[in-house]
């Protein structure tokens, strides 16, 4: 691939990200998509548009989010400094609430009058029913039987704002397959629904959408460390299942050459298995939920069910940009098991007093494995994308602790 | 000509019939369906993401999967038709990522080699079709696409574009096997679409009736029924067969006589 002057240009006017992205659907929701595209541009040509967005991301979900200095982990690793964004600060508690709130905007805009919505781990669909909720629509969460069972938090939250969840038992009753009946949803409710897709993955514009409304994130980072450091990091790290808060974080630094980034998947119980949720480590191109991009398959292409201990990144694809940073060569991504993360988020706790979820525990994980190897003047900022409360109860059991 | 033109060359409408490929007996299962009156066979290649399905469909790929039916497995069960069936359409039906999976091109060659005569993908529209299309008419198989009522007048002629063997309209916007659209509509597409082209036009999604069917094959080249023929492999397992004839020629009747009875 020749090397772009530019990587944050993407995608192109069809929403391809080089070979990956694009718009494959059926018929009856391609003209849906388009019209999507063309309402998504006029809004972010409304000065009006982004003001109420910037507006609402100040005063309801607390933003800008700190940039924190983490000494007591800095001085535990013993190498390069280590900075966390602090987006498990946010209302609802991750970083999903950016995405949501631009999402309903625009949703309101294009008249729609319900609201449909896939979660995972429950951060997406507690995020979109909280903004339901703030905006007075109907809402509808699709989540994975499974995942209901591991998120039951989660999921009365969901039911406390107003949402009514339906939970999937189809496939492997996980994330995928909560995605799968939200498309049918919003198939079957074309004239008055919007679907508020989670991370930066489905058919454009979404993947492209979501990373704009993420960006907060990096745009804020990047003049937070100027301002407290003077100068750029020299890596950043985060946690990859969609990709939606690691592309927050890394796309407002993409044409910084001197800033290294890392993409932290979830290597399950190993990449030598099948048991892992590494899309772009262990798996391959392929086309699923509206976009070309890396997929966990098998040789007939059958998509094959991916395992993490964070629900959050238990997806078999990923969103399609990261493919293309991956092949373009300017993010490096690697994986780290269910093992590491356990004993990242234990690390943090111990040595920041902060409970992180399981999702950025992983990109904790690789911190702690690339500091130690790095200059005591250099900078890491990891994305702190959620806080962990919601997965007490799955920790408690790992570490064998009745609660 | 083709077998897809030369069974919609004939004055009745026809029958396409659709049931997964791995779901019971495959082969008995085609055989009931074709000597039940079925014109066109249309053969589900099973998907575990089968987003455009309602449950009976996904059910039935479920079921397949579970079996342990494969890519060549589907191509087995066509080209074993093809010589049981020399004269009858056989259209492969599926999504996107079991067809590109090996190169589109390999596919299409595959599906030549089994004898196959149209292919639909649901989740490749004409946005996206710069590789399968291409690599399947270039093998002589027709590239049916599916318009939608959401394919309004703009979109209609980039969906028609590359189209051949016949166009498949989805009568309701939704997923398959639920309610069915109303005639009216029905009639109104169906008439729209014909005045941009010369392809024949099958409706499907909902229809599981002979009513319904006769009603459709009144305004139409061709009526597709699915989930109820899916339902009875589900359900009958090795006794399918004999069911899905019953359904079948109820069908056939129903759609072959429809514009007599018009007439008369």
């Amino acid at each position: 691939m020749n090397s772009p002057n530019s990587f944050r240009t993407q995608p192109d006017e069809r929403g391809h990200f080089g070979q990956f992205g694009g718009r494959y659907v059926a018929e009856t929701l391609m003209p849906l998509v388009l019209d999507l595209e063309r309402e998504y541009r006029k809004a972010q040509a409304d000065p009006a548009f982004q003001a109420e967005f910037d507006d609402l991301l100040e005063h309801y979900v607390g933003r800008p989010s700190p940039l924190y200095f983490a000494p007591r982990l800095t001085e535990e690793l013993g190498g390069a400094q280590v900075w966390f964004k602090r987006d498990e600060l946010n209302h609802t508690g991750a970083h999903k609430i950016n995405n949501c709130i631009g999402q309903i905007l625009l949703a309101i805009r294009m008249g729609k009058t319900r609201i449909i919505a896939e979660t995972g781990a429950g951060q997406h669909g507690v995020a979109t029913a909280t903004v339901c909720a703030r905006f007075g629509l109907p809402c509808v969460i699709y989540m994975g039987a499974e995942d209901v069972k591991r998120q039951s938090p989660n999921v009365f939250r969901m039911k406390l704002l107003g949402a009514e969840v339906i939970p999937v038992t189809s496939g492997g009753a996980t994330l995928k397959d909560a995605m799968n009946e939200g498309l049918r949803d919003w198939v079957a409710n074309v004239h008055d629904t919007f679907y508020i897709i989670g991370t930066a993955a489905g058919p454009h514009p979404y993947p492209e959408m979501v990373r704009n409304f993420q960006s907060v994130i990096g745009k804020e980072a990047r003049a937070q460390m100027l301002a407290r450091t003077g100068r750029l990091p020299d890596l950043l790290v985060a946690a990859i299942g969609g990709g939606s808060n690691a592309l927050g974080l890394f796309h407002p630094f993409l044409d910084d050459p001197g800033v290294k980034m890392l993409g932290v998947e979830a290597a399950g119980h190993g990449l030598d298995g099948d048991e892992h949720a590494a899309s772009l480590l262990g798996g391959s191109p392929g086309v699923l939920h509206g976009n070309r991009t890396y997929l966990l398959q098998d040789e007939d292409g059958q998509i094959t069910e991916g395992h993490s201990i964070s629900a959050g990144l238990d997806y078999p694809g990923i969103g399609p940009e990261h493919a293309w940073l991956k092949e373009s060569g300017r993010v490096d991504y690697t994986a780290v098991t269910d093992a590491e993360a356990l004993d990242a988020f234990q690390l943090l706790c111990a040595t920041e007093g902060i409970i992180p979820a399981l999702e950025p525990s992983h990109a904790i994980a690789a911190v702690k494995k690339v500091a130690p190897t790095m200059p005591k003047d250099s900078i890491i900022l990891a994305n702190l994308c959620g806080r962990g409360d919601k997965d007490i109860f799955t920790v408690a059991e790992r570490l064998g602790v009745e609660l | 000509m083709t077998r897809l033109s030369t069974t919609f060359a004939q004055p009745r409408p026809a029958l396409v019939c659709f049931i997964t490929a791995g779901d019971g007996d495959t082969a008995a299962n085609l055989d009931a369906l074709v000597e039940a009156g079925a014109d066109v066979i249309e053969l589900g290649m099973p998907f575990t993401d089968p987003m455009a399905d309602g449950p009976a469909i996904q059910s039935a790929n479920l079921r397949s999967l579970g079996a342990g039916t494969t890519t060549a497995d589907v191509l087995r069960y066509a080209t074993d038709f093809r010589a049981r069936h020399p004269q009858v359409p056989l259209v492969l039906m599926g999504y996107a990522n079991p067809m590109v999976r090996r190169g589109p091109e390999w596919f299409a060659e595959a599906a030549a080699a089994a004898g196959v005569d149209g292919v639909i993908c649901v989740d490749i529209p004409p946005e996206e079709d710069d590789a399968l299309g291409p690599a399947l008419r270039a093998k002589g198989i027709a590239p049916i696409r599916l318009a939608t009522p959401t394919t309004d007048a703009a979109r209609l002629p980039q969906v028609l574009e590359g189209s051949q063997g016949f166009l498949y309209y989805v009568s309701v916007a939704g997923i398959t096997g639920k309610q069915q659209a109303q005639i009216e509509s029905i009639e109104a597409n169906v008439a729209r679409i014909k005045q941009s082209s010369d392809l024949p036009v099958a409706v499907g999604f909902g229809v599981r009736t002979p009513e319904q069917a006769a009603a459709i094959a009144k305004v139409a080249d061709g009526v597709v029924v699915g989930s109820a023929l899916v339902e009875i492999c589900g359900e009958y397992g090795a006794e399918a067969p004999a069911k899905l004839r019953e359904l079948t020629s109820a069908l056939a009747a129903a759609v072959h006589g429809a514009r007599q009875e018009q007439a008369a």
